[in-house]
């Protein structure tokens, strides 16, 4: 098992790292759609436009396609697809978000398109669930190290491997008066919090659930020991941590303020622009892979992949054409010098620049992927919420833990996932 | 008012009193992009055959309500039984959510409202009283937070009490102390956000009551004047009492927008340190798996809240119409 997914890791890492030598496929002029209605919904950020615009060079000679992106989507997605015919034909997702639409029945297995409009579709971009197919993926993402070269080469500090390795280098940092504040941490209470939880969990080796249960288990050892990390972490990040998202920590990264944090893939491309921050900081941004707490061998890391679904209340018509229209949004003829970069696209063609390593890294390091469980949503939910008063002084690790397990509960007997 | 008020009432109550059915949850193979592992998924015939037989859910009655992450019941009841003391106790309570929230709440209702109609008052009376050619700017310079959306006046001070920002650096600067921070403690962020909500809605206090200085009855003012009357005792003789029920109806309207306080805790970020009902409604309706019956049990809370809240002015206001139509 092991086996079969390192090697399946390597083999995507090196399909998607050889593709770019690999000889470039036709340009679809044409999308091979005779008619219907093509509707997106999906999150905001370029490589997702870039998708958009690509299925939208579909349109014309009676094919609608309509694209509604907005970091809000996932308040609008599982509403827009429940109607009777769905608003939206297609909905661009993350691994996380995927479940949401499954939970309510309101996304169509791929099988029967795939087999006949997408044999070249390569088979690690076929997201199976349950031996079927229920979406197409286009990208990978991950969180991993963003530092700063200049300051770090100066003090003789080797780019952190493992947690704790940056809170050496942080006190080295702060010492050394190069800033009062060197790590970034995206530790906003809610969604961002949460997610610097998971990756510390999963980084010393905890599990969330009681084997294939949907019971929590994270009031335990790694639970405690991740919490402990992350206050440690807090003692060298700006005061304001529990308000700051991954938008404000780059801001303070562009600022100079920060040297060390962990950081999305896809936003790191922002920060070394030439927006926002002056020269010499913007260039001496460096990334590295992802960082290693304890002794578990699992980074304190997990993987994303974004693709795109079809919805299942819509005519058989109105779905062929949204399957070529997206196939056509991810097809090579998007890629050109303005998109390359704007992801680790999974795309032939696609040529890995150095703002992506760290996601290779990510990728190669034996991460696992992050949860997609039906109930995980909930216990995200929960993180997000009770933790802060650990941080915050308000109680110890373990009564915050019972705090979660308890949130999460009630949440779960609520949606019938617990008796 | 059946359509606007009466259906949506019932349509939350009966919501909050059903849940979605108990999920059939099958262990399957996932595979994606970065190799294949065991995982769960629903199981949509079963749950499909669930739903067609009870399309509104599992019924449920109270449990909702009585839950943690509502009135906690029986957590309450642990609590009571366990805790050594008064002050453990209410230690175990605030760390219920609804119970926090409801602190929060009460303290941010019942400091703002006194403030801003104390504030407003005063702001009237000095408008009213500078030359009639300067009014009109200050007016509406007084007007302006009240104009400015709730959300971006609370993101424009958010950013202006960082660390980083203008006020938040001043504030370190005068204390002394480069750790200073607005955000980071509870206290602090319950200050900000009182001192805000008192900042957003004087406003509207000062315009309610600058219009009924205008009313207030020249006559009386000028024989309170010839008898002697002092300034501050003409306002306490004559203006308050003339403008009493303005008062009451400001009071009203604040007591209800105050209790269901909610873009501060966006704008400010302040979720970490200070919560309110609203907020948990968002909060359940937000999230990637939504809670709606969680959040119709919040909403009527809400009302129930409103409804107490109010009860003391309405009767007021009840027996005010009734002896005017006394007499």
């Amino acid at each position: 098992m092991k086996n079969t997914r390192l090697f399946l890791k390597g083999a995507l890492a090196s399909a998607v790292l050889m593709a770019g030598s690999s000889a470039l496929s036709t340009a679809y002029a044409a999308c091979g759609i005779e008619g219907g209605r093509v509707s997106i919904v999906g999150n905001e950020f370029p490589a997702i436009q870039t998708v958009a615009r690509g299925a939208e060079s579909c349109a014309g000679d009676g094919v609608e396609v309509k694209s509604n992106l907005t970091a809000d989507h996932q308040k609008i997605n599982v509403a827009g697809m429940q109607g009777n015919p769905a608003e939206y034909t297609t909905a661009i997702i993350a691994n996380s978000s995927i479940v949401a639409l499954m939970n309510e029945d309101v996304i169509r297995p791929l099988d029967d398109l795939v087999a006949k409009h997408g044999q070249d579709i390569p088979k690690n971009q076929l997201i199976t669930v349950n031996g079927k197919i229920m979406a197409v993926a286009f990208m990978a993402n991950a969180q991993h190290l963003a530092y700063r070269k200049d300051v770090l080469s100066e003090l003789g500090i080797e780019p952190p491997k493992s947690y704790e390795e940056m809170l050496a280098a942080a006190k080295a940092i702060k010492d050394a008066g190069k800033s009062e504040f060197p790590i970034g941490g995206a530790y906003k209470a809610g969604w961002n919090l949460a997610q610097e939880f998971v990756n510390m969990y999963i980084g010393h080796g905890g599990e969330f659930y009681k084997d294939g249960s949907p019971e929590p288990a994270i009031n335990n050892e790694q639970g405690v020991a991740a919490l402990n990390m992350m206050k440690e972490l807090t003692a060298y990040m700006n005061p304001d941590f529990l308000t700051h998202d991954s938008n404000a920590t780059g801001a303070e990264m562009e600022a100079g303020n920060v040297m060390l944090m962990n950081m999305w893939g896809s936003r790191i491309g922002v920060l070394q622009d030439e927006e926002g921050a002056p020269k010499e900081i913007a260039e001496n941004i460096e990334v590295a892979g992802p960082m290693m707490v304890g002794d578990s061998g699992t980074p304190a890391t997990t993987l994303w992949w974004d693709g795109w679904t079809v919805a299942k209340n819509i005519s058989d018509e109105d779905a062929e054409a949204t399957f070529l229209a997206m196939k056509n949004g991810i097809s090579p003829s998007i890629l050109n010098d303005d998109t390359m970069g704007e992801a680790v696209w999974m795309i032939e063609g696609y040529e890995p620049a150095a703002v992506n390593q760290g996601v290779f890294a990510s990728i190669a390091s034996g991460a696992t992927a992050y949860p997609m469980l039906p109930y995980h949503g909930l216990m995200h939910t929960a993180l997000g919420n009770e933790i802060a008063d650990f941080l915050t002084g308000k109680e110890d690790a373990a009564k915050t833990l019972a705090d979660v397990e308890a949130a999460y509960v009630t949440a779960a007997k609520e949606k019938g996932f617990l008796n | 008012m059946l359509l606007f008020i009466a259906l949506p009432i019932v349509s939350v109550v009966l919501q909050s009193m059903y849940a979605p059915h108990e999920q059939v949850v099958v262990e399957v193979e996932n595979c994606d992009v970065f190799g294949c592992k065991k995982s769960t998924m629903v199981d949509q015939d079963a749950t499909r055959e669930l739903r067609d037989a009870k399309p509104l859910g599992r019924f449920v009655g109270s449990d909702i309500y009585t839950n943690r992450s509502h009135l906690a019941t029986s957590e309450v009841a642990i609590a009571w039984r366990d805790s050594d003391g008064l002050s453990a106790f209410f230690k175990d309570i605030m760390n219920l959510p609804f119970y926090r929230a409801m602190a929060f709440t009460l303290t941010f209702t019942f400091v703002v409202t006194p403030m801003v109609l104390i504030l407003g008052f005063f702001i009237a009376v000095a408008v009213n009283s500078i030359p009639s050619l300067l009014r009109g700017p200050a007016i509406f310079l007084s007007l302006l937070p009240l104009i400015i959306t709730p959300l971006i006046g609370s993101l424009i001070l958010f950013w202006m009490i960082d660390a980083r920002g203008i006020v938040g650096a001043l504030l370190q600067t005068l204390a002394g102390d480069p750790n200073l921070s607005l955000k980071a403690s509870t206290s602090l962020t319950w200050v900000t956000l009182i001192v805000y909500g008192i900042w957003h809605s004087a406003p509207f206090a000062f315009v309610v009551y600058y219009a009924g200085l205008q009313t207030v009855p020249k006559d009386t003012l000028e024989s309170a004047m010839i008898d002697g009357a002092s300034r501050w005792e003409q306002i306490r003789y004559v203006v308050l009492p003339h403008l009493l029920p303005l008062t009451t109806f400001i009071a009203l309207i604040q007591l209800m927008d105050n209790f269901r306080v909610f873009e501060p805790i966006m704008g400010f970020n302040a979720s970490a340190h200070a919560v309110s009902l609203s907020y948990f409604i968002y909060d359940d309706l937000g999230g990637e798996t939504r809670l709606l019956s969680s959040a119709a049990a919040t909403s009527v809370l809400t009302i129930v809240g409103v409804t107490i809240l109010l009860m003391p002015v309405l009767i007021r206001a009840w027996r005010d119409f009734g002896r005017k139509q006394g007499t």
